[in-house]
């Protein structure tokens, strides 16, 4: 298939996505980075390239209740939020899940308050990251837009059936322009098909949302986590059914494998990692494992791509105060260690509040791993890669 | 105009065996109003005791279509409805339904008045009924910015302090095209109410005073005296502001004694004590200002 080459930031490519793929309802809050994403739509609305409502809220927790209201009415909806927005949805994104509903949100992923910064980390969808959601990472523009398309039809699938989170970097990937090969729309239109589900109707009056004692709130959590953990296998079947072959990067991301250090990631900052190891020559120490579906966490595909692990090195763009590990390494340790694996495991912070990881620093992190496995050393450690 | 039983619609949204107090305002006045909806229509609760007493999986008391979100977001909860509604129709993806949220003082007046501002003045099409019953009932009695001056309630042991917010002004300061007040004994005018609120296209509110035995402390048999009452001593008076324009519906020009309505609640006894005489006047105060104001507003 020949497809089309667009110069789009990551915001854009959310947006382009969108328009492609018949939505309903959008509606979103104002919030920096996120904010062009519904510029954009607004834009394509106002033309008439969508037809959609666009509802311009009051705020991120009525955008995301608006949201499940339109889509327990049957529609196909989408929002954008970031930091301190996403914080303001928390209570209603357990809702969302909770009531099975299909939703799609791009999360230009920004530090929390306070102190006050626009800029990137991923502490706020780390708090949101036990709600229930399915929650995707993207590394660049094209990630985006691929994955933003692919989330409606994951989300809708009838063994799914969620909430899907998009996640991508403020900024560096919410701002920064690449080339994007976008499908045709009809392509699109085709792989989206408009599927039956329950929905409030008067043709078949259903309730949405009734309250539940122990054991029924018990069992629905059950049968809930069963969907989500659905979405693992359903992933990988839409990567697959996807038109555009070249797009399919899995669950964990690996362009390469084989290397004896394992650098996992999520986001943008899997390409820095890969263009140091490539430049230097290095892919026969270090593989880049960058890990695009966080929840459910592809424990299994890991578990295969550690298998000749001497050294793991997790990335986290977050910090879980006061915890063992911060989010990533936790996900990572408990799948080692579920798979019997003694394999040492650093901990590195990076990049909280936007703060850069250049090449220099990546550099001298790839030293000290490549020494400690050369040295055979054998305990964890904790990097704040400042 | 509705003038008997038999002129309401026929069909029962609410099956018998929900979970409801005997005697209880809140259901009464929502099986009065949905009684009054046409169908087909969509019904969008917040948290509450309606919800509660309704939705216990796995049964539901409900034979229409219904959603419960949260506490605080019906109003966008329902935004979200109308617009998706609207687009769906036009892609032959689903059938118009009209919307109507229920939701209690605290969901409304309290922490919904975002959601619910937010909804007004975007104009979305639909019906809110806010049941009043004067404090979180649900969570065992608490005040809200609806609760009496001088009333008991678990949180205000020794009277709340300070007049009801005045939700209609709330709802007319956004330029709804139709607001008014309804109580369930005057059922007539509250089916007229409901139905005259749905020939409008934007959003429709409607204030229903909803008496609660367990919180305001009567016997289950005197819901509708009060809510009688309410209305009588001016307490609660039954108006419309339509396209801005004041009208009330019952003209109370000789009211009964306010201590008429008080006297059988339990929750002023604090008020009604002979040393607290000065709270009583307080709120005597505020209810004939209440109604004088109304009576300016409406120029009768």
């Amino acid at each position: 298939m020949l497809l089309n080459s667009l110069l789009m930031t990551g915001n854009e490519a959310a947006a382009y996505a969108v328009k492609q793929s018949d939505v309903d309802l959008i509606t979103a809050y104002p919030i920096t980075p996120q904010t062009t994403i519904v510029e954009k739509l607004a834009e394509y609305v106002g033309r008439g390239d969508v037809k959609a409502a666009m509802v311009l809220i009051e705020s991120e927790h009525s955008a995301l209740s608006a949201c499940i209201g339109a889509s327990a009415a049957g529609a196909r909806v989408f929002t954008a939020t970031s930091s301190q927005g996403l914080a303001y949805m928390h209570e209603v994104m357990y809702v969302a899940s909770g009531l099975r509903l299909p939703i799609v949100m791009a999360v230009a992923n920004r530090a929390l308050s306070a102190p006050i910064n626009i800029h990137c980390d991923h502490s706020d969808i780390m708090g949101s990251r036990d709600s229930g959601w399915v929650q995707v990472f993207c590394e660049d523009p094209q990630d985006v837009y691929d994955n933003v398309v692919k989330a409606f039809r994951l989300a809708e699938d009838p063994r799914v059936l969620l909430p899907v989170a998009v996640n991508f970097n403020g900024f560096t990937t919410s701002h920064s322009c690449e080339p994007v090969a976008v499908l045709p729309d009809e392509e699109v239109r085709r792989f989206l098909p408009r599927r039956e589900r329950h929905r409030l109707s008067y043709d078949e009056p259903m309730t949405i949302g009734g309250f539940a004692l122990p054991d029924a709130y018990f069992e629905s959590k059950v049968e809930q986590e069963k969907a989500l953990r659905a979405a693992g296998r359903v992933f990988t079947e839409v990567e697959e059914l996807y038109p555009n072959s070249e797009s399919k990067r899995g669950a964990i991301h690996a362009e390469w494998t084989g290397g004896r250090v394992k650098l996992i990631c999520m986001g943008d900052v899997a390409g820095s990692l890969r263009h140091f190891v490539k430049t230097q020559r290095l892919q026969d120490i270090f593989d880049v494992l960058s890990v695009r579906l966080f929840r459910p966490f592809p424990r299994r595909r890991l578990i295969e791509l550690l298998n000749d692990a001497e050294l793991v090195v997790v990335m986290d763009r977050s910090l879980s105060p006061g915890a063992v590990s911060p989010p990533l390494v936790s996900e990572v340790k408990s799948a080692l260690y579920d798979a019997g694996f003694r394999v040492p495991v650093w901990s590195v912070v990076y990049g909280l509040g936007g703060k850069p990881v250049t090449l220099r620093k990546i550099g001298r992190l790839l030293g000290e791993a490549e020494r400690g496995v050369r040295e055979r050393e054998a305990r964890s450690r904790r990097i704040l890669l400042r | 105009m509705v003038s008997r039983l038999d002129e309401l619609v026929g069909f029962e949204p609410l099956s018998p065996g929900h979970s409801a107090c005997a005697g209880c305002g809140a259901m009464i006045a929502v099986r009065q109003v949905l009684l009054a909806v046409p169908q087909p229509y969509i019904v969008v609760n917040a948290t509450g005791c309606v919800e509660v007493v309704t939705t216990q999986y796995p049964n539901t008391a409900w034979r229409v279509p219904y959603v419960h979100v949260a506490f605080e977001n019906a109003a966008a909860v329902a935004s979200g409805i109308e617009a998706a509604l609207r687009v769906l129709k036009e892609k032959g993806l689903a059938r118009d339904h009209r919307v109507v949220v229920i939701a209690g003082d605290g969901g409304t007046a309290d922490i919904g008045l975002q959601a619910l501002s937010g909804a007004l003045e975007r104009r979305h099409s639909f019906l809110y009924v806010c049941y009043d019953n004067e404090a979180y009932m649900n969570t065992g009695i608490q005040r809200s910015s609806l609760t009496p001056h001088g009333a008991w309630t678990s949180t205000t042991p020794f009277g709340k302090a300070g007049p009801k917010k005045d939700l209609i002004a709330f709802a007319v300061s956004h330029g709804v095209p139709y607001a008014a007040t309804a109580s369930p004994y005057f059922w007539k005018d509250l089916a007229n109410k409901v139905r005259k609120a749905l020939t409008f296209d934007g959003p429709t509110f409607l204030h229903v005073l909803a008496p609660c035995n367990r919180g305001w402390r009567f016997d289950p048999s005197l819901t509708m005296r009060i809510a009688k009452l309410a209305v009588e001593t001016r307490y609660f008076p039954l108006y419309e502001v339509e396209e801005g324009k004041y009208r009330i519906n019952y003209f109370v020009s000789r009211p009964r004694p306010l201590e008429e309505f008080l006297r059988l609640q339990e929750r002023f006894s604090y008020l009604l004590r002979p040393e607290n005489a000065h709270l009583l006047e307080e709120l005597k105060r505020e209810v004939e200002a209440r109604w004088e104001g109304l009576v300016r507003l409406a120029g009768s």
